[in-house]
């Protein structure tokens, strides 16, 4: 699978390794039996540290979507209900498109918009949270 | 968690003629990660390095590397037969050919990797019949690369490998280097590259006139640093935010911002406090972390 990852934006490079994972197990582009390259070789593709695919790839194991065979590379394995799951996706995105609507019709910018949602993911508004992590 | 050190370094001191090039400098370095030694040109990189090296002795101070000292010189020759170090200058002996440099080093070394000699001669596509001398840059610091990393060591110390590289040829560098950490190695590299460290250290060491002035990782700055703009309606009062903030809040009109290192909601909640109308969050990149660190005055280290 291909990987776009951006080393200056404010989230580490392993979680942004999970979440197109994550992503491309939803959608189905990476599906149940394939396999994803090795630690090795991934992290000499995406010129990154191997530490950071070691704890992509294990923190995605302990979700239970991906097995680990030593030697061999990370097998998908489809423990979690993808259809359910990209239909919640789509879900989602359905109640994002009406609520950027109403706030267009508020008068907001687009940059306010994505200024308020950046913020915020970063730090949601409940006091004393930590910063997001992804689920 | 108690993570095993390759380098650490008390108070480790080295005077030029009066002149500090490295002062006091307190360095530790982790195993099994890849560790960016960034600073400006000048800054003591390459005199530390040398010292780790036992290549220049230190004018006070005291250091170890994999746990020998370094200024016991049967200590530090044991240590450095496990570790495998990349020069500024890579020199060589420029009479030989590309293949004779390889057959000449790896005599010295038993465990000699020679699957991966092969694979990075390739790799590289150095030119075997090639008199070393008329190698380009590019082929040397590639060529001194091999060497160092089939010799199986446990840590490769670098200074600054990319110095002089095409992007091409930094990219094949990096990817040697990341590699070479997969298989165990760690890795510690000088550079002022600040894009090249981003990339592919866990760790990053930042040293400014002689002395280590930040020690975070990647992750780290990615989580928690942001930097965090107040807009105030009237004059903004005067904040400060000691032990949470890098360097001092800086005022522009109706607009403070301020470089957090941890802590970023509890600086928001004081701002908020303070009466500041709009409150901006942004993520802090190791570029805006690196020219806030030494172009301060102060020199407070962040350790």
């Amino acid at each position: 699978m291909i990987f776009t990852l951006n080393p200056s934006s404010g989230q580490p490079l392993y979680l942004q390794v999970m979440q197109q994972v994550r992503h491309a197990i939803e959608t189905g582009v990476v599906q149940q039996g394939d396999v994803l390259p090795g630690v090795r070789t991934l992290s000499q593709q995406l010129v990154i540290s191997p530490n950071t695919v070691v704890k992509a790839y294990s923190e995605l194991e302990h979700e239970g979507l991906l097995e680990l065979r030593h030697g061999s590379g990370a097998y998908v394995s489809g423990r979690r209900a993808k259809k359910s799951r990209s239909d919640r996706f789509r879900l989602a995105q359905e109640r994002v498109r009406a609520l950027v609507d109403k706030l267009q019709r508020d008068g907001l910018s687009e940059e306010e918009i994505h200024r308020l949602v950046e913020a915020e993911l970063f730090y949601p508004a409940s006091a004393g949270s930590k910063i997001v992590r992804q689920q | 968690m108690m993570e095993s050190r390759v380098i650490e370094t008390h108070d480790l001191t080295k005077r030029y003629r009066g002149f500090e090039a490295v002062s006091n400098l307190n360095l530790r370095v982790g195993a099994g990660r890849i560790t960016g030694f960034l600073g400006r040109n000048g800054a003591g990189k390459s005199s530390t390095i040398k010292m780790l090296m036992g290549i220049s002795r230190a004018s006070s101070g005291s250091g170890t590397l994999l746990g020998r000292n370094i200024d016991d010189a049967a200590q530090s020759c044991e240590s450095r037969r496990h570790v495998a170090y990349v020069a500024e200058d890579k020199q060589t002996y420029g009479y030989l050919t590309v293949a004779e440099m390889i057959a000449f080093t790896r005599s010295f070394y038993a465990d000699w990797n020679v699957d991966m000699e092969r694979r990075l001669l390739k790799q590289f596509e150095l030119p075997p019949q090639r008199k070393v001398r008329v190698l380009s840059k590019g082929m040397r610091t590639k060529l001194a690369l091999l060497l160092a990393l089939a010799r199986r060591s446990r840590l490769l110390i670098l200074d600054e490998p990319s110095e002089g590289l095409d992007p091409v040829s930094i990219e094949e560098l990096l990817q040697a280097l990341v590699a070479a950490a997969a298989d165990g190695t760690t890795v510690f590299f000088s550079s002022h590259q600040i894009a090249e460290v981003e990339r592919v250290a866990d760790q990053v060491c930042i040293i400014d006139r002689g002395s280590l002035v930040a020690d975070t990782s990647l992750d780290q700055i990615r989580q928690e640093y942001r930097r965090i703009t107040f807009g105030f309606s009237t004059v903004p009062p005067r904040v400060d935010f000691p032990g949470e903030s890098i360097g001092v809040a800086r005022t522009d009109g109706r607009q403070v911002t301020v470089m957090a290192a941890r802590n970023a909601e509890a600086i928001i909640e004081r701002g908020h406090r303070l009466g500041a109308a709009s409150v901006e969050t942004t993520p802090v990149s190791l570029r805006e972390l690196f020219l806030a660190i030494v172009k301060e005055d102060s020199h407070d280290a962040l350790v």
